[in-house]
């Protein structure tokens, strides 16, 4: 398909998709937190927030109160320091109160997704992240139609251990089978708690379902990510967990997951 | 009109509902489901309208189930003679089929859900939901009528992750003058079986359900906390409550039906009343 002169994506050298079937299994946190890990290797990570019903990104990076402004090519992203090393664009960046609700039906989210799939001036970046909400719906076939031209480098998948989960994840991977969107990965987020005065470890939501979905689909498996009061706890204050809590349980899975991506982009281009 | 006619035998309608993914809305619906299902007396209907991930036929224990076509409609899949369930996930042949659908799609089969599926005369009608606020959430309380729904129960988690779309959740409740029952605080806290220590895994940093509903001018039904036991008994197909009695968890979710049901009872009351 044509592509337009000087697109917006045309200095991005790798778009990954964050996607799962199923809500609340992590999708923003592993967003944010591979930027981070990314951001730590030196690179320059782009965040695109595609849940135009919950967006959830820019809290976890604390500019929630920022706003979007316009330059000739389009959307200035929003930086989240003054580094520049991460920049994110959100619905939640035009809302004009953080309580408002966007009640749109399918047509509406579409437009705006190609809107910010073309029309964000992202300039040079190594990675960008798409993260979206739960489903297979609008906002998927929308997002992955807007940026096939751009031949995304694939996806990851978040689950969480139990079979719930892990049955709304398998629809996820027929649909990327479906729209020729490579699965980079499954991650089993969520995947264990160890008791922080006693050490004891118990599998709140199970233990398993992820590496055996991810065995079963013939899929890489990127690693089991406890649950960590101090990253919830980052996540809430929009802190860099990646910076601040190296010696947190949830920190070696989460780096780990960024140096498999990594490893997995120069095997590319070698 | 046909909509009309079909849901004029249902009693009492209950959405629920959240802004926010994962955060326990079809496990408190099948919870639900069975709490008020125990009175042997009440006929109760659990419709799931999460078309992209049902999880309503597995956390009921009827994965595999197929949907059976009569003269008068779509059968719905039962659990107890007095406990009937209708979800997408019944129309799939297999575990891995995906509904990659555009909203209007979606929309057409909520509302043969409601129109062509045969309830019967029912006492409840608990309708669970994907999280969000769009075709789904639109089309149910066009269809339904926002008059003819008793009201809306609001799932969230303690930390502000959650609460910043559960208030959006509420906005919508709001704007479409769906009236809101109250909110469940589910996930709150998790106390270690070894050491009886309590852990805050999803902080509520900026006051939990409590503060938002405080300043929302909104019930809080309750709060449950997190056990082990409840994904097991999911991921089962069996009733938490059943499997757990002795559970902190259950007691929450007892009382939280409780509340739900004096509601429901009062809101009839008040109908009748009027007319």
């Amino acid at each position: 398909s044509f592509l337009p002169e000087r697109s917006n994506l045309a200095g991005v050298r790798h778009i990954l998709l964050v996607l799962s079937g199923k809500g609340g299994v992590g999708k923003s946190t592993i967003s944010t937190e591979l930027a981070l890990s990314l951001r730590h290797s030196g690179k320059k990570v782009g965040i695109l927030d595609v849940d135009l019903c919950g967006p959830s990104i820019p809290r976890m990076f604390r500019v929630q109160d920022n706003d979007v402004h316009q330059c000739d090519s389009g959307w200035v992203p929003v930086f989240v320091d003054q580094d520049k090393s991460i920049s994110l664009m959100s619905i939640g960046f035009l809302l004009e109160k953080p309580d408002d609700a966007v009640v749109w039906r399918g047509p509406k989210k579409n437009a705006l997704i190609k809107q910010f799939v073309a029309d964000v001036a992202w300039g040079d970046l190594d990675f960008l992240i798409v993260d979206t909400p739960p489903g297979t719906s609008d906002e998927h076939i929308s997002t992955v139609e807007a940026l096939r031209p751009y031949k995304p480098l694939g996806a990851i998948l978040v689950t969480t251990p139990q079979a719930v989960s892990v049955g709304d994840v398998r629809r996820e991977l027929t649909f990327c089978k479906k729209t020729g969107l490579r699965v980079l990965g499954i991650v089993e987020n969520m995947s264990g708690f160890v008791c922080p005065h006693c050490s004891e470890c118990t599998n709140i939501f199970s233990k398993g379902g992820g590496e055996e979905l991810a065995k079963h689909a013939g899929v890489p498996f990127l690693g089991c990510v406890p649950l960590d009061p101090q990253l919830s706890q980052s996540l809430e204050e929009g802190r860099d967990f990646i910076q601040e809590f190296p010696k947190s349980s949830a920190f070696p899975a989460l780096a780990h997951i960024a140096q498999q991506i990594l490893d997995g982009t120069t095997q590319r281009s070698s | 009109a046909e909509l009309r006619e079909r849901l004029r035998s249902v009693k009492h309608t209950i959405l629920v509902l959240s802004g926010k993914g994962g955060v326990g809305k079809s496990t408190f619906s099948a919870l639900l489901a069975h709490g008020l299902a125990a009175d042997e007396a009440k006929q109760v209907a659990l419709l799931d309208i999460d078309i992209c991930g049902p999880s309503i036929p597995k956390m009921m224990g009827l994965e595999g189930e197929q949907v059976h076509q009569s003269g008068s409609g779509w059968s719905p899949v039962y659990v107890e003679e007095n406990l009937g369930v209708m979800s997408v996930g019944f129309l799939l042949s297999s575990p891995d089929d995906a509904v990659i659908w555009r909203g209007p799609k979606k929309n057409g089969l909520i509302k043969q859900f409601l129109r062509d599926v045969d309830w019967g005369e029912i006492d409840y009608l608990i309708v669970d939901t994907p999280p969000g606020t769009s075709d789904e959430h639109l089309s149910i309380v066009q269809y339904l009528g926002a008059t003819h729904i008793d009201g809306a129960v609001i799932i969230t988690t303690p930390q502000e992750v959650s609460l910043q779309d559960v208030r959006k959740e509420i906005n919508f409740c709001h704007k479409v003058k769906l009236p809101i029952i109250g909110v469940v605080e589910n996930m709150s806290g998790f106390i270690c079986p070894k050491c009886k220590n309590e852990s805050q895994i999803f902080p509520p940093t900026t006051g939990g359900a409590e503060k938002m509903c405080q300043n929302l001018n909104v019930s809080l039904l309750g709060k449950v906390p997190l056990d082990p036991q409840i994904g097991k008994s999911c991921d089962k197909g069996r009733s938490f409550l059943s499997e757990a009695p002795e559970s902190p968890a259950t007691s929450s979710y007892r009382n939280i039906i409780q509340r739900i049901q004096e509601y429901c009872d009062q809101h009839h009351f008040h109908e009748e009343k009027i007319i």
